[in-house]
Protein backbone atom coordinates (compact mmCIF):
# COMPACT_ATOMS: atom_id res chain seq x y z
CA UNK A 1 0.00 0.00 0.00
CA UNK A 2 0.91 3.34 -0.67
CA UNK A 3 1.57 5.80 1.98
CA UNK A 4 3.37 9.59 2.73
CA UNK A 5 6.17 7.70 4.33
CA UNK A 6 7.20 5.29 1.95
CA UNK A 7 6.29 7.28 -1.30
CA UNK A 8 8.58 10.17 0.21
CA UNK A 9 11.10 8.38 0.51
CA UNK A 10 10.79 6.50 -2.83
CA UNK A 11 11.54 10.13 -3.87
CA UNK A 12 14.46 10.59 -2.01
CA UNK A 13 15.98 7.45 -3.86
CA UNK A 14 14.83 8.05 -7.17
CA UNK A 15 16.47 11.49 -7.17
CA UNK A 16 20.02 10.34 -5.60
CA UNK A 17 21.53 9.41 -8.63
CA UNK A 18 21.26 12.56 -10.08
CA UNK A 19 22.72 14.32 -7.70
CA UNK A 20 26.10 12.87 -8.63
CA UNK A 21 26.75 16.42 -10.90
CA UNK A 22 24.87 18.72 -8.57
CA UNK A 23 27.32 18.17 -5.87
CA UNK A 24 30.35 19.19 -7.44
CA UNK A 25 28.17 22.12 -9.25
CA UNK A 26 26.61 22.81 -6.09
CA UNK A 27 30.70 23.38 -4.92
CA UNK A 28 31.47 24.98 -7.88
CA UNK A 29 28.89 27.64 -7.67
CA UNK A 30 30.16 28.33 -4.13
CA UNK A 31 33.28 28.78 -5.18
CA UNK A 32 32.91 31.15 -8.35
CA UNK A 33 30.47 33.20 -6.14
CA UNK A 34 33.33 34.13 -3.77
CA UNK A 35 35.59 34.42 -6.90
CA UNK A 36 33.93 37.17 -8.12
CA UNK A 37 33.52 38.90 -5.54
CA UNK A 38 29.76 38.29 -3.79
CA UNK A 39 30.86 36.94 -0.26
CA UNK A 40 29.84 34.68 1.23
CA UNK A 41 26.05 35.57 2.30
CA UNK A 42 25.31 37.01 -1.11
CA UNK A 43 26.24 34.05 -2.91
CA UNK A 44 24.38 31.32 -0.01
CA UNK A 45 21.42 33.80 -0.29
CA UNK A 46 21.21 32.96 -4.23
CA UNK A 47 21.07 29.77 -3.63
CA UNK A 48 18.33 30.15 -1.43
CA UNK A 49 16.55 32.84 -3.17
CA UNK A 50 17.02 31.68 -6.76
CA UNK A 51 17.35 27.71 -6.70
CA UNK A 52 18.56 27.20 -9.61
CA UNK A 53 21.99 25.66 -10.91
CA UNK A 54 21.94 27.49 -14.31
CA UNK A 55 19.99 30.68 -13.53
CA UNK A 56 22.36 31.45 -10.97
CA UNK A 57 25.54 30.86 -12.78
CA UNK A 58 24.20 32.92 -15.33
CA UNK A 59 23.28 35.62 -13.22
CA UNK A 60 26.07 36.15 -10.80
CA UNK A 61 28.75 35.95 -14.00
CA UNK A 62 26.39 38.52 -15.72
CA UNK A 63 26.72 41.48 -13.16
CA UNK A 64 29.76 40.63 -11.91
CA UNK A 65 31.01 40.97 -15.29
CA UNK A 66 29.48 44.54 -15.13
CA UNK A 67 26.37 44.25 -17.05
CA UNK A 68 23.33 46.03 -16.39
CA UNK A 69 20.33 44.42 -13.89
CA UNK A 70 18.19 44.09 -16.13
CA UNK A 71 20.20 42.32 -18.54
CA UNK A 72 21.46 39.95 -15.90
CA UNK A 73 17.53 39.54 -14.10
CA UNK A 74 16.30 39.05 -18.04
CA UNK A 75 18.85 36.69 -19.25
CA UNK A 76 18.36 34.36 -15.73
CA UNK A 77 14.77 34.59 -16.14
CA UNK A 78 14.90 33.09 -19.46
CA UNK A 79 17.15 30.23 -18.62
CA UNK A 80 14.62 29.58 -16.66
CA UNK A 81 11.29 29.65 -18.45
CA UNK A 82 11.35 25.94 -19.07
CA UNK A 83 10.20 25.33 -15.30
CA UNK A 84 6.89 26.97 -16.99
CA UNK A 85 6.51 23.29 -19.29
CA UNK A 86 7.32 21.21 -16.26
CA UNK A 87 4.85 22.80 -14.41
CA UNK A 88 2.37 21.91 -17.43
CA UNK A 89 3.21 18.25 -17.42
CA UNK A 90 3.18 18.02 -13.13
CA UNK A 91 -0.20 20.44 -13.16
CA UNK A 92 -2.16 16.95 -14.24
CA UNK A 93 -1.36 15.49 -11.46
CA UNK A 94 -1.33 18.44 -8.78
CA UNK A 95 -4.33 20.13 -9.77
CA UNK A 96 -6.19 19.06 -7.35
CA UNK A 97 -3.68 19.92 -3.94
CA UNK A 98 -4.46 23.43 -2.35
CA UNK A 99 -3.09 26.35 -2.87
CA UNK A 100 -0.68 25.79 0.15
CA UNK A 101 0.99 22.84 -1.13
CA UNK A 102 1.26 24.38 -4.83
CA UNK A 103 3.52 27.46 -3.28
CA UNK A 104 5.27 25.03 -1.76
CA UNK A 105 5.89 22.57 -4.15
CA UNK A 106 6.69 24.66 -6.31
CA UNK A 107 10.09 26.61 -4.93
CA UNK A 108 10.76 22.70 -5.29
CA UNK A 109 10.32 22.31 -8.78
CA UNK A 110 13.67 21.31 -10.32
CA UNK A 111 15.23 19.92 -14.13
CA UNK A 112 15.84 16.49 -11.81
CA UNK A 113 12.97 16.50 -9.41
CA UNK A 114 10.92 17.42 -12.23
CA UNK A 115 12.21 14.49 -14.77
CA UNK A 116 11.90 11.74 -11.83
CA UNK A 117 8.44 12.61 -10.39
CA UNK A 118 7.22 13.14 -13.41
CA UNK A 119 7.54 9.62 -14.47
CA UNK A 120 6.49 8.12 -10.79
CA UNK A 121 3.22 10.53 -11.24
CA UNK A 122 2.66 8.66 -14.86
CA UNK A 123 3.39 5.09 -13.18
CA UNK A 124 1.51 5.47 -9.82
CA UNK A 125 -1.34 7.97 -10.92
CA UNK A 126 -3.32 5.84 -8.21
CA UNK A 127 -1.05 6.93 -5.26
CA UNK A 128 -3.14 9.75 -3.45
CA UNK A 129 0.07 10.64 -1.78
CA UNK A 130 2.24 10.90 -5.36
CA UNK A 131 2.50 13.96 -4.51
CA UNK A 132 4.87 13.21 -1.49
CA UNK A 133 7.19 11.73 -4.06
CA UNK A 134 8.31 15.22 -5.24
CA UNK A 135 8.57 16.57 -1.95
CA UNK A 136 10.29 13.51 -1.49
CA UNK A 137 12.86 14.52 -4.68
CA UNK A 138 12.52 18.06 -4.22
CA UNK A 139 13.79 18.47 -0.98
CA UNK A 140 16.91 16.46 -1.26
CA UNK A 141 17.67 18.13 -3.87
CA UNK A 142 17.37 21.17 -2.16
CA UNK A 143 19.74 20.19 0.92
CA UNK A 144 22.35 18.76 -1.29
CA UNK A 145 22.37 22.05 -3.24
CA UNK A 146 22.79 24.20 0.35
CA UNK A 147 25.23 22.25 1.89
CA UNK A 148 27.38 22.01 -1.19
CA UNK A 149 26.98 25.85 -2.12
CA UNK A 150 28.00 26.20 1.56
CA UNK A 151 31.20 23.82 1.03
CA UNK A 152 32.11 25.70 -2.42
CA UNK A 153 32.28 28.82 -0.15
CA UNK A 154 34.53 28.31 2.76
CA UNK A 155 36.63 25.21 0.98
CA UNK A 156 36.78 26.82 -2.82
CA UNK A 157 37.01 24.30 -5.90
CA UNK A 158 37.66 21.66 -3.65
CA UNK A 159 37.03 19.29 -6.97
CA UNK A 160 39.76 19.16 -9.19
CA UNK A 161 39.01 20.79 -12.44
CA UNK A 162 40.88 17.76 -14.13
CA UNK A 163 38.53 15.61 -13.35
CA UNK A 164 36.16 17.15 -15.63
CA UNK A 165 33.08 16.76 -13.53
CA UNK A 166 30.98 19.21 -15.13
CA UNK A 167 30.78 16.81 -17.79
CA UNK A 168 28.33 14.68 -15.71
CA UNK A 169 25.30 17.32 -15.63
CA UNK A 170 24.99 16.19 -19.88
CA UNK A 171 25.21 13.16 -18.85
CA UNK A 172 23.17 13.17 -16.42
CA UNK A 173 20.52 14.48 -18.67
CA UNK A 174 20.98 12.02 -20.88
CA UNK A 175 20.64 9.25 -18.48
CA UNK A 176 17.17 10.71 -17.73
CA UNK A 177 15.64 10.12 -21.19
CA UNK A 178 17.08 6.82 -21.24
CA UNK A 179 13.03 5.71 -21.25
CA UNK A 180 12.95 7.34 -24.72
CA UNK A 181 16.41 6.92 -26.95
CA UNK A 182 13.91 3.24 -28.19
CA UNK A 183 10.64 5.27 -29.61
CA UNK A 184 11.62 6.95 -33.07
CA UNK A 185 8.91 9.49 -32.20
CA UNK A 186 10.85 10.85 -28.77
CA UNK A 187 14.11 10.02 -30.73
CA UNK A 188 12.86 12.61 -33.30
CA UNK A 189 12.07 15.39 -31.02
CA UNK A 190 15.53 14.77 -28.92
CA UNK A 191 17.34 15.25 -32.00
CA UNK A 192 14.90 18.52 -33.13
CA UNK A 193 15.99 19.81 -29.88
CA UNK A 194 19.58 19.06 -29.97
CA UNK A 195 20.24 20.56 -32.91
CA UNK A 196 18.21 23.40 -32.64
CA UNK A 197 19.42 24.74 -29.53
CA UNK A 198 23.47 24.47 -31.43
CA UNK A 199 22.20 26.32 -34.25
CA UNK A 200 20.70 29.01 -31.48
CA UNK A 201 22.85 29.12 -28.92
CA UNK A 202 24.55 32.86 -29.71
CA UNK A 203 21.34 34.23 -29.44
CA UNK A 204 20.77 37.16 -26.61
CA UNK A 205 19.46 35.89 -23.25
CA UNK A 206 20.20 32.22 -23.49
CA UNK A 207 17.12 32.00 -25.11
CA UNK A 208 18.20 29.38 -26.93
CA UNK A 209 17.28 26.48 -24.55
CA UNK A 210 13.38 27.70 -24.27
CA UNK A 211 13.88 28.13 -28.24
CA UNK A 212 14.48 24.68 -28.66
CA UNK A 213 12.05 23.20 -26.52
CA UNK A 214 9.36 25.06 -28.51
CA UNK A 215 10.77 23.94 -31.80
CA UNK A 216 10.85 20.27 -30.61
CA UNK A 217 7.39 20.61 -28.97
CA UNK A 218 6.00 21.71 -32.29
CA UNK A 219 7.90 18.99 -34.18
CA UNK A 220 6.38 16.40 -31.51
CA UNK A 221 2.53 18.25 -32.47
CA UNK A 222 3.50 17.19 -36.29
CA UNK A 223 4.22 13.68 -35.65
CA UNK A 224 1.24 13.33 -33.48
CA UNK A 225 -1.08 14.59 -36.15
CA UNK A 226 0.85 12.46 -38.44
CA UNK A 227 0.29 9.62 -36.87
CA UNK A 228 -3.04 10.22 -36.05
CA UNK A 229 -4.05 9.82 -39.59
CA UNK B 1 21.92 49.31 -7.15
CA UNK B 2 22.11 46.72 -4.36
CA UNK B 3 23.31 43.83 -5.16
CA UNK B 4 20.51 42.18 -3.34
CA UNK B 5 17.85 44.01 -5.38
CA UNK B 6 18.75 42.03 -9.09
CA UNK B 7 19.33 38.20 -7.12
CA UNK B 8 15.82 38.55 -5.65
CA UNK B 9 14.07 39.76 -8.72
CA UNK B 10 15.41 37.18 -10.15
CA UNK B 11 14.27 34.57 -7.66
CA UNK B 12 11.05 35.90 -7.52
CA UNK B 13 10.78 35.98 -11.39
CA UNK B 14 12.39 31.84 -11.32
CA UNK B 15 9.92 31.02 -8.95
CA UNK B 16 6.81 32.23 -10.66
CA UNK B 17 8.06 30.64 -14.13
CA UNK B 18 7.71 27.05 -11.53
CA UNK B 19 4.50 28.26 -10.00
CA UNK B 20 2.78 29.80 -13.24
CA UNK B 21 1.57 27.00 -15.09
CA UNK B 22 0.77 25.01 -11.79
CA UNK B 23 -1.36 27.81 -10.88
CA UNK B 24 -3.02 28.84 -13.88
CA UNK B 25 -3.53 25.87 -16.22
CA UNK B 26 -6.47 23.62 -15.54
CA UNK B 27 -5.80 19.91 -16.97
CA UNK B 28 -9.35 19.48 -17.08
CA UNK B 29 -9.80 21.90 -20.01
CA UNK B 30 -6.85 20.84 -21.63
CA UNK B 31 -7.60 18.82 -24.97
CA UNK B 32 -6.25 15.61 -25.76
CA UNK B 33 -3.62 16.78 -28.09
CA UNK B 34 -2.10 19.13 -25.75
CA UNK B 35 -1.79 16.58 -22.87
CA UNK B 36 0.28 14.09 -25.93
CA UNK B 37 2.43 16.85 -26.71
CA UNK B 38 3.31 17.56 -23.01
CA UNK B 39 4.56 13.57 -23.28
CA UNK B 40 7.17 15.05 -25.07
CA UNK B 41 8.80 17.90 -22.75
CA UNK B 42 11.66 15.58 -21.12
CA UNK B 43 12.82 14.77 -24.93
CA UNK B 44 12.16 18.28 -25.94
CA UNK B 45 13.90 20.18 -22.69
CA UNK B 46 16.60 18.07 -21.91
CA UNK B 47 18.81 17.93 -25.15
CA UNK B 48 18.74 21.33 -25.26
CA UNK B 49 20.65 21.27 -22.09
CA UNK B 50 22.79 18.45 -23.17
CA UNK B 51 23.93 18.74 -26.66
CA UNK B 52 25.45 22.49 -26.40
CA UNK B 53 27.61 21.16 -23.23
CA UNK B 54 28.87 17.87 -25.32
CA UNK B 55 29.08 19.57 -28.51
CA UNK B 56 30.44 23.02 -28.28
CA UNK B 57 33.73 24.57 -26.92
CA UNK B 58 34.28 27.36 -24.31
CA UNK B 59 33.93 29.83 -27.75
CA UNK B 60 30.96 28.47 -28.85
CA UNK B 61 32.40 26.07 -31.82
CA UNK B 62 31.44 22.77 -32.63
CA UNK B 63 34.16 20.87 -31.25
CA UNK B 64 35.64 17.67 -33.14
CA UNK B 65 34.18 14.18 -33.64
CA UNK B 66 37.27 12.39 -31.73
CA UNK B 67 36.88 14.65 -28.81
CA UNK B 68 36.91 12.82 -25.15
CA UNK B 69 33.53 14.26 -24.46
CA UNK B 70 31.83 13.35 -27.57
CA UNK B 71 33.45 9.70 -27.69
CA UNK B 72 32.15 9.39 -24.03
CA UNK B 73 28.83 10.95 -24.85
CA UNK B 74 28.24 8.47 -27.65
CA UNK B 75 29.17 4.85 -25.63
CA UNK B 76 26.81 6.94 -22.81
CA UNK B 77 24.11 7.26 -25.22
CA UNK B 78 24.47 3.25 -26.44
CA UNK B 79 24.75 2.65 -23.03
CA UNK B 80 21.48 4.22 -22.59
CA UNK B 81 19.60 2.44 -25.00
CA UNK B 82 20.64 -0.95 -25.26
CA UNK B 83 20.59 -1.39 -20.81
CA UNK B 84 17.64 1.18 -20.03
CA UNK B 85 19.43 2.09 -16.94
CA UNK B 86 20.26 5.60 -15.30
CA UNK B 87 23.17 4.85 -13.22
CA UNK B 88 24.71 2.55 -15.81
CA UNK B 89 24.21 5.34 -18.36
CA UNK B 90 26.00 8.31 -15.85
CA UNK B 91 28.75 5.83 -15.38
CA UNK B 92 29.47 4.43 -18.07
CA UNK B 93 30.02 7.99 -20.00
CA UNK B 94 32.35 8.69 -16.93
CA UNK B 95 34.24 6.27 -16.81
CA UNK B 96 35.20 6.19 -20.53
CA UNK B 97 35.36 10.02 -19.94
CA UNK B 98 38.24 9.62 -17.59
CA UNK B 99 39.89 6.34 -19.38
CA UNK B 100 40.49 8.53 -22.92
CA UNK B 101 41.47 12.14 -20.67
CA UNK B 102 43.67 9.82 -18.26
CA UNK B 103 45.11 6.89 -19.91
CA UNK B 104 45.37 7.93 -23.93
CA UNK B 105 45.02 11.52 -24.21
Amino acid sequence: MYSKYNTFFKGVADVLPLMIPVVPFGIIFGAIGIELGFGPYVTFATSIIIFSGASQIVIIQLLSAGASSIVAITSSSVVSTRHLLYGAVLNQYLFHLSIYWKIGLSYLLTDQAFAVSNEYFIKNNDNNFKHYHLVGSGLTLWIIWQVTTILGIFLGSIVPEELGLTFTIPLTFLALLVNYLRKIDHLIVIILSGTSSILFFDIPFKAYIIIASMIALFGAAILIKFNKR
Amino acid sequence: MSIWIPIILAGLINYLTRLGSILIINPNKMNATTKQILNYVPSAVFPAIIFPSVFLDQDSNIIHFTDPKIIAFSVAFLVGIFTKNLIVTIFSGLLTFWFIIFFIT
